[in-house]
């Protein structure tokens, strides 16, 4: 036992050596989420009172409740942590998965670990440094974020839970991610397999806790550890107990991780590297084919989740139908998208903008690709043919482009058929396409960032992925925080014609296209007149 | 014949670190030009300045008379580079990328891929992932020299090729030369620059010491001469007769090293001292790089 844990000590200190800007931030700012968007809703809705009047109603509704898990109690306090005890789950789950991954089969896949691998240091080392330090964030964004609201003058065994909340969704990821990163052989595959458990696990929580209480398929949402953030119910029933829940998943999948461990080659996964043709398809005859072939994971992923969305968004929009004569919805609804319009309208409108989010993480992942090619040297071997710089970043920022604009296709499309047939109330299909293409100049913006920060300065070029979570938060929670106006226009997501329902307004989705123009421009000039390397 | 490669004064600096410091180069057509010094000497900064990957701070030249900055894509055209560390795309195929990068350069020998791919019993079904360094390797030297290009540029090609594999790309590389290629091979292993190369550079914290063929460095460099005579000289006199170095006396045999231009003088001399045999040893290039590695007297 001890020696399969020597130098154990040595690498948790080397990962927090590496991690010490990363944990530190991600906690930070779980924390500010927390508590920062709890402050501003108690202010608003001071009293139980003002908070149960205006809006417990509505949070009852099954489409909003598949969107972020049950609410706990018609309480202020169960109110102003309703959005992040499940997007903060949620963001735990990630930061979780990061960390254990960093520090595990990504220093595999690079044959980093290979080096350290042969000084004194035990086979399970590694994983044992990289789950307690993932234990340790995790465990630090939830006590804090629960003290920050026990401070707040909030419910305290209320407070306690919410931690629990977040804690066990965390502590779950951590272990299956333990298991995870010993099936697969690549990092890449360690992803599929991460953020596929974290998909599946929102996805089943939402249909769960939009089922009726009692039925089977609610209790099927007790499988999924973001199901548990919300069936804790803080502010509410408490739960406190749903933390041994996530406790025995992490032991669990420690437990199975070192099994795997122990069996497996270094470098080596259970699900075997595959081998494929001995030559190239037409596809791979320029950069453009390159990276559009690259993508290809990314480009059938994200089509089969757009159109699950959009199936289930559509048919969710039945249930709301039942909810168009409550003006106190509408009320709500316009302050989670600020749109106008019938309920189905804004709806639409609000999820759109959901996904429209999520899709430009797609993009902005895929941009960062070219970045991430010279960082390993493949850009310098495209580079050394007689493909030019101008080609490649191109093919590089084209691909992104005209995936996310496909995929808003997609989307709209599904939408724009499967709602119809669910409520005549529903948009039109020409409605859903045309509100789905209104949001992308939002989304070109975000990949224009990547592209330009790529294109110029590559070492913050990881700051697009900040800049996409900052506008995605400032765009979900800086209405209801009543952040200033600065703030909520430096986000495209602010500048977007509010479809289906509204006007489209042309100047403003014109001068993001233009901006999105600009940044690329910038970014291809500086990528011609640096160094490549 | 004209230069492939002629470039002058190049400096690089990345912050505080001088990579090149006034390097000049310059590699004839259809030779194989050997491209020596150690880790950090400065030989992927320059290979990387050829490509048009960096831009030198200072200094002109041309590669196949174009600017490589400003003309990099056109000069891509007739070159092929296999990196020194070839890393390959994790989910393509070895045959995948090969036919890649043959499409990228606008054509491959299908004839010599095939041969090459036999020659170097690389299998191209296998993902770039699962390839060990050497086949990663050879994927990258497949693609260059199936490619119908004019220039092969190989940074450290056969660091991670086996014995017998280094043989095969000995060999393909004779051929290259003999159908007129001209090739940059940046190398430290000096027995391969020694077989293969017509003309060797070596470079050293960023500038070229020494540039010619291996004839022209042997010349000017010691040779090492063993002797046994009939009438020995004293230690002394050995050390006094010009050009010798490193002299030692045991009996009838003596030995030391000579300067190139005095070893006729010392042959002549030492026959007037009876010589029953005879050996002269020219530098190895082992000798002639170390020589040029070791720390310079202040």
């Amino acid at each position: 036992m001890t020696t399969r844990l020597a130098g154990a000590p040595d690498l948790l200190r080397l990962a927090w050596r590496r991690d010490r800007i990363l944990v530190p931030a991600s906690v930070i700012g779980l924390v500010v989420l927390s508590v920062g968007s709890a402050q501003t809703t108690l202010e608003l809705y001071p009293d139980d009172e003002s908070a149960a009047a205006g809006l417990a109603g509505i949070l009852t509704n099954p489409s909003i409740i598949a969107m972020y898990g049950p609410l706990a109690s018609q309480t202020a306090d169960a109110l102003a942590v309703f959005k992040t005890v499940m997007m903060g789950a949620f963001l735990v789950a990630v930061l979780g998965f990061v960390v254990v991954r960093r520090h595990t089969r990504t220093e595999e896949d690079e044959g980093r670990l290979e080096l350290l691998g042969s000084g004194v240091v035990g086979r399970w080392s590694p994983l044992a440094a990289a789950v307690t330090l993932a234990t340790v964030a995790v465990v630090a964004a939830s006590a804090l974020s629960a003290a920050g609201l026990a401070a707040l003058g909030m419910d305290v065994p209320g407070s306690v839970a919410f931690g629990v909340a977040w804690l066990a969704a965390g502590l779950a990821t951590v272990g299956v991610t333990a298991v995870a990163v010993q099936l697969a052989s690549t990092t890449r595959g360690a992803a599929g397999l991460g953020f596929g458990f974290l998909a599946a696990a929102y996805a089943l929580r939402a249909l769960a806790d939009s089922a009726d209480d009692g039925s089977v398929l609610h209790a099927l949402g007790w499988l999924s550890p973001l199901g548990w953030a919300g069936r804790v119910e803080a502010y509410g029933a408490n739960r406190q107990w749903v933390l041994l829940l996530g406790l025995a998943t992490l032991v669990a999948g420690v437990v199975v991780g070192v099994a795997v461990l122990e069996r497996r080659d270094l470098g080596a996964g259970l699900i075997p590297a595959r081998t494929g043709p001995a030559r190239a398809g037409r596809i791979l005859s320029g950069p453009l084919g390159l990276v559009t072939r690259m993508a290809r994971g990314t480009i059938v992923g994200w089509t089969l989740g757009l159109t699950l969305g959009g199936v289930v968004v559509g048919s969710l929009l039945g249930s709301v139908a039942d909810l168009a004569d409550d003006p106190v919805v509408s009320d709500f609804l316009e302050q989670l998208g600020g749109s106008a319009g019938t309920v189905e309208d804004i709806f639409v409108s609000t999820e759109l903008g959901f996904i429209s989010a999520a899709v430009a993480a797609a993009g902005v992942a895929l941009a960062l690709r070219l970045v991430g090619s010279e960082r390993s040297g493949l850009g310098e071997v495209v580079l050394s043919t007689p493909t030019s710089r101008l080609r490649w970043y191109a093919a590089n920022v084209a691909v992104p482009l005209a995936l996310t604009t496909f995929l808003m296709v997609v989307l709209g499309v599904v939408l724009g058929v499967v709602g119809p047939a669910v409520t005549e109330l529903a948009p039109s299909l020409g409605e859903s396409v045309g509100a789905s293409l209104a949001k992308l100049p939002a989304v070109w913006v975000l990949i224009a960032v990547a592209a330009a920060l790529g294109g110029a300065v590559p070492r913050f070029a990881p700051f697009a992925w900040a800049v996409l979570l900052v506008t995605f938060l400032v765009g979900e929670l800086g209405p209801s925080m009543q952040l200033p106006s600065w703030i909520l226009d430096a986000s495209p997501f602010t500048h977007l014609s509010q479809l289906p329902g509204g006007t489209f307004e042309v100047v403003p989705s014109l001068a993001l296209v233009a901006v999105t123009a600009v940044l690329v421009v910038l970014g291809g000039v500086a990528y011609l007149h640096r160094d490549v390397a | 014949m004209t230069d492939v490669i002629s470039v002058f004064g190049l400096h690089k600096a990345f912050g505080n670190t001088v990579a090149l410091d006034g390097l000049d180069l310059t590699v004839r057509e259809g030779e194989v030009h050997g491209f020596l010094g150690p880790n950090g000497s400065g030989k992927s900064t320059t290979i990387r300045i050829l490509l048009g990957l960096l831009r030198a701070d200072r200094g002109t030249g041309t590669v196949l008379g174009r600017d490589p900055w400003r003309e990099a894509t056109e000069l891509h055209r007739s070159l092929a580079y296999v990196p020194g560390d070839v890393v390959l795309w994790p989910t393509l195929t070895g045959g995948e990328v090969i036919d890649l990068l043959g499409r990228l350069r606008g054509g491959i020998d299908e004839a010599r891929r095939r041969r090459l791919v036999q020659r170097f019993e690389l299998d191209e079904t296998k993902k770039g992932k699962a390839y060990s360094k050497g086949n990663r390797q050879k994927v990258a030297l497949v693609a260059a020299l199936a490619s119908d290009v004019p220039l092969l540029v190989l940074d450290e090609p056969t660091a991670g090729l086996d014995p017998l594999m280094e043989e095969i790309f000995q060999a393909e590389l004779m051929a290259l030369r003999d159908a007129g290629r001209t090739t940059l091979l940046s190398s430290h292993i000096l027995s391969e620059v020694e077989k293969a190369c017509d003309r060797v550079s070596i470079v050293r914290a960023g500038r070229i010491v020494d540039s010619g063929s291996l004839a022209d460095l042997r010349h000017l460099s010691r040779t090492r001469v063993h002797a046994l005579l009939r009438s020995a000289p004293t230690l002394a006199e050995l050390e006094a007769w010009p050009g010798t170095h490193d002299a030692r006396v045991d009996g009838a045999e003596v030995w030391c090293s000579v300067d190139a231009e005095h070893l006729g003088d010392l042959v002549a001399t030492l026959g007037s001292h009876g010589v029953e045999t005879l050996t002269c040893q020219p530098p190895t290039l082992e000798e002639l790089f170390l020589a040029r590695y070791q720390p310079q007297p202040a």
